[in-house]
């Protein structure tokens, strides 16, 4: 039996390996306990594009973001922003959290969430100017906030709390953008909002990773793919990787046929 | 009343008591934001056997050991709290409960099996303190605040206090973006590169700091009131953290000073002749603005979804 | 002299307690177990400290009805009676308002005492002269103790276990469950109205033997220790039981059996040794345990992703991973594989291949669930079975360690 019989056999080793990637992942796994939740998982993430994470619950997907940004230590494996090592990246990156992660009771009004994106220019002491509070409030028009500046964060809904989570990562200013499921349980609204400034962003030719749940919405968000379910499953554009087959292999055949076939047409 | 009778027995007790006060209440703010609350029961329930322990290595009951006594106890609890939740997977308030009074019970048998009848230690000292008996001797009214004879006897606690202040306000200044930032959003805070468990460390000690540097002074009864009640009636009062802040601040000088008041005349004016407890009115008091703020406050129900 | 306390001949008044504390540490240890299930353990904190204002204002209603302040049964009522206030302020404080439970606990736990501090110098200054004893209450004391207080105390015990006992089964169901136990017809509110009823009576009988600080470890520590031990209630709710009666036992004899033993420290360090004992030796949950496993696990996920990297001709990335295929003999020091590497990567490659197939099959739904990245496929099929899967993917046959 030798090695290179096995290697036709349908898992393609991965073949490119950009030295420059915004956001290279090898050889990552992630356990909780005694389960790994992300096994083994090589990602690269081609710059200027928007690419969709996809998977059923519990597949890994929101924890392999995290183990990439360093929130969750891996049990192996290493990830790569830009060619280099995280911890000198970190002003290229902008991180969108879950919505449920954070307590919305927290004393504190829109304006100041959007300039906790700017920390890295005020740092510890530095005053807040003018031109800060104008950033600010420009990126908060930009996801049509801007007349909320002043409300406690608490009385927001669901979606305009999404918005100015999406603002702050705007201050962030960055080339990287890693979104945890930006569009869960937001209005249609806002899903059109975000969907509008994350499109502005690539036409900037910044990169866009969001954590996804809708398949419906693959192609017309989306330009590739990363199907993971613990293991990585599928990588690609949405034509060569969104296939029926890798759905399939994806969700281990527990999605609905008709499901699928309309989201994958 | 005449400078002559209230400068030298109520103005420092006064004034340690609302440094004391607002010492605590400062970094409660954000304990009470990191449902961290209890971490002041914790650190002030451990201070006991942390004294007891500094008795026993020096043979002294001088403030330098016993603050140094107290402030390991509160930092060994404090490991010891993170080592069992996270080691046997246990619930914080759960690990904080046994890790505290597991602490307090060796103290307290310590305090029994050694001979510590020729110094002034006692399990009731350390709860109610002595506010009272910190009175400046050296004061004969006002004039002797420019008098620099009377002034070097101050009671060492006032300057240990003040001191103790200073460095709370200060650590909060510098450090205001980082606490609030990991506080509401630590995922985020992490992206940025921050060592958000550090952070969460440094806050802890410096309660610890305040705690125990308080608890020299007036007693664990004060300083686990003080961590909760100024914050958490200031919380009702407002939205914004920065508003907050400065309530606490306003709600913790108001107990310490009503307090003292009511526990010094109080029982005069009911034709009583003895004072009472004024560490224990001073946080009967801080529970009274608390209920009102509960009842009447601006901003007291909940506005966000909690946590998930 | 310890072993005549542990068997109960030091005298009426000794054994009294030592029977009513083992009770009390029964009762504790059962309805402590429900507290923390419920995830309210400190809760007890917040009651405990505020028996202090009811027992002062017991006194001085007791005294200014020219009765005996000291009575023991008139204290241990005014103490319920205040600590039951404590409970529906911190009950009150997290429903109506935006502060959450340990804020409410804090705040509660802190006015009380300190109330009840206020209202203890009230006293002193009442019956100057004639110390009412009261502190005895912060940190307990039984001795000296009145025959009749002993009696109280030893039918306090054992009343409450029996109602612990009756009301048992809800409360499981109440803390394994609450949703499905409300939708089987059980109050959920009532029955956890009940816990916190237990837990008062367990601090305010307790009161005069341990002391209000320290009544809470009876409620805490017990069930962290039968924690490491099962994962079911009913296990729990049993060993949790039997923890804190023994601790009480040992404690109450140890402290009777020679002075400068104060029984409240006592019983809580015996318990906490038996805490100590489990979080480091369980066989499960123990530190020690999961240590081993865990190492045990990291090399395994190591080596799997070593000869997965082998089996699909990519580098090895992490020197630890190259060490271990080193050291088992499958790879060389440059990450070439030898023959006997070559074989296991292949099987390895081979049957992430076959469980690719067994998770996307729903004929094969409970296997599948069974997947976990490093279990063997053999393990969970039957030989036929994973010939059936080859015959799917083709090509040879039969690849087997």
């Amino acid at each position: 039996m030798t090695v290179e019989l096995i290697s036709d056999q349908g898992i393609a080793p991965d073949a490119r390996h950009p030295e420059e990637s915004p956001l290279a992942i090898r050889g990552m796994t992630v356990s909780y306990g005694q389960k790994p939740v992300v096994f083994s998982v090589d990602m690269t993430v081609q710059e200027g594009s928007m690419t969709a994470i996809i998977g059923p619950n519990g597949a890994g997907k929101s924890t392999l973001l995290k183990a990439a940004l360093g929130i969750v230590t891996p049990l192996a494996g290493q990830a790569k922003v830009f060619g280099k090592p995280l911890r000198s990246q970190r002003h290229r990156i902008a991180y969108v959290p879950q919505r449920a992660s954070v307590d919305w009771d927290f004393p504190t009004r829109v304006i100041d969430v959007v300039l906790m994106g700017l920390y890295r220019e005020l740092g510890l002491l530095r005053r807040v100017r003018k031109t800060h509070l104008d950033k600010a409030t420009s990126c908060l028009e930009r996801v049509g906030m801007a007349d909320f500046a002043d409300r406690q964060i608490g009385q927001l809904s669901g979606g305009q709390q999404q918005r100015v989570f999406l603002a702050r990562a705007l201050a962030q200013g960055a080339d990287l953008y890693l979104l945890d499921e930006p569009f869960a349980g937001v209005d249609a609204a806002t899903e059109k909002a975000i969907i509008a400034v994350l499109k502005g962003l690539r036409a900037d030719g910044k990169t866009v990773v969001a954590v996804h749940h809708d398949l419906a919405t693959v192609h017309e968000y989306f330009d590739r793919v990363f199907l993971i379910n613990t293991r990585k499953v599928a990588e690609g554009s949405v034509a060569e990787a969104f296939t029926p087959d890798a759905l399939d292999r994806a969700y281990g055949g527990r999605l609905a046929t008709a499901q699928m076939d309309r989201a994958a047409s | 009343m005449s400078g002559v009778e209230f400068v030298p027995l109520s103005l420092t007790p006064l004034l340690i008591g609302v440094f004391s006060a607002v010492a605590c209440a400062l970094p409660g703010n954000f304990l009470l934001l990191r449902r961290q609350a209890l971490i002041g029961d914790a650190i002030s329930h451990v201070v006991l056997p942390g004294i007891v322990v500094a008795f026993l290595v020096t043979g002294v009951v001088t403030a330098w050991p016993t603050m140094i006594g107290a402030a390991l106890a509160s930092l060994v609890a404090v490991v010891m709290i993170e080592a069992v939740r996270r080691l046997g997977r246990i619930e914080p308030g759960a690990a904080m409960g046994l890790t505290f009074t597991a602490m307090f019970a060796g103290g307290v048998l310590l305090l029994e099996q050694s001979d510590t009848s020729g110094v002034h230690l006692d399990v009731e000292h350390a709860l109610y303190g002595n506010l009272e008996a910190l009175i400046w001797l050296d004061a004969v009214g006002w004039e002797s605040l420019l008098d620099p004879v009377a002034l070097a006897g101050l009671p060492d606690e006032l300057l240990r206090i003040a001191l103790t202040l200073v460095a709370v306000g200060v650590f909060l200044w510098v450090c205001w973006r980082p606490l609030k930032l990991s506080t509401f959003d630590e995922a985020f805070a992490q992206t940025l590169g921050m060592r958000t468990s550090w952070i969460g460390l440094a806050l802890v000690v410096v309660a610890a700091i305040a705690a125990v540097a308080a608890f020299d002074a007036v007693g664990s009864i004060i300083v686990i009131a003080m961590f909760i009640c100024p914050p958490a009636a200031a919380r009702l009062m407002t939205n914004r953290l920065e508003i907050q802040i400065t309530w606490s601040v306003v709600f913790a000088v108001l107990s310490a000073v009503l307090g003292y008041i009511l526990a010094g005349y109080g029982p005069l004016w009911l034709g009583l002749d003895n004072a009472v407890s004024a560490a224990g009115m001073i946080a009967t008091v801080s529970g009274l603005i608390l209920a009102a703020c509960a009842l009447w406050a601006p901003c007291r129900m909940r506005s966000g979804a909690p946590a998930q | 002299m310890i072993w005549d306390a542990l068997t109960l001949q030091l005298g009426y008044n000794a054994t009294l307690v030592t029977i009513g504390a083992c009770f009390l540490g029964v009762a504790a240890g059962v309805t402590g177990t429900f507290l923390y299930l419920r995830k309210r353990a400190l809760v007890s904190d917040a009651i405990s400290h505020a028996t202090l204002p009811g027992v002062g204002l017991a006194f001085m209603a007791m005294v200014a009805l020219g009765g005996d302040g000291r009575n023991l049964p008139g204290l241990l009522f005014g103490s319920a009676v205040s600590a039951g206030l404590g409970l529906l302020c911190v009950n009150w404080l997290t429903r109506r308002t935006r502060l959450a439970e340990d804020a409410a606990i804090g705040a509660v736990l802190s006015v009380f005492f300190g109330f009840g501090i206020v209202l203890l110098t009230v006293i002193q200054n009442m019956s100057a002269g004639r110390a009412a004893g009261l502190e005895g209450f912060l940190l307990g004391s039984t001795a000296g103790m009145l025959w009749n207080d002993a009696m109280v105390i030893a039918g306090g015990g054992v009343l409450t276990l029996v109602l612990v006992m009756i009301l048992r089964r809800p409360m499981s169901h109440v803390a394994f469950d609450p949703e499905f136990a409300a939708s089987s017809g059980v109050n959920v509110a009532r029955i956890d109205l009940a816990i916190m009823g237990l837990a008062m009576a367990v601090t305010v009988v307790g009161l005069k033997i341990v002391g209000l600080i320290l009544i809470v470890a009876m409620l805490i520590i017990p069930p962290v220790t039968a924690r490491f031990w099962t994962n079911r209630t009913d296990l729990m709710v049993l060993i949790s039981g039997t923890c804190g009666g023994i601790a009480a036992w040992v404690g109450a004899a140890l402290s009777a059996s020679a002075p400068s033993l104060p029984t409240g420290p006592i019983i809580v360090l015996v318990s906490f040794a038996m805490f100590a004992v489990s979080l480091f030796l369980a066989p499960n949950r123990g530190v020690l345990a999961a240590i081993l496993r865990h190492r045990r696990f990291q090399r395994r996920v190591h080596l799997r992703q070593g000869l997965l990297a082998l089996a699909q001709g990519q580098p090895i990335y992490e020197a630890f991973t190259l060490r271990l295929l080193k050291r088992a003999g499958l790879a060389l020091s440059d990450g070439v594989a030898t023959e006997a590497g070559k074989a296991r990567a292949a099987k390895a490659l081979r049957d992430e291949k076959r469980w690719e197939l067994v998770r996307a099959d729903p004929l094969f739904e409970s296997a599948a669930a069974l997947y976990d990245g490093l279990r063997e496929i053999e393990t969970v099929l039957t030989g036929d079975q994973i010939d059936e899967i080859d015959n799917r993917i083709g090509g040879p046959k039969g690849v087997m360690s």
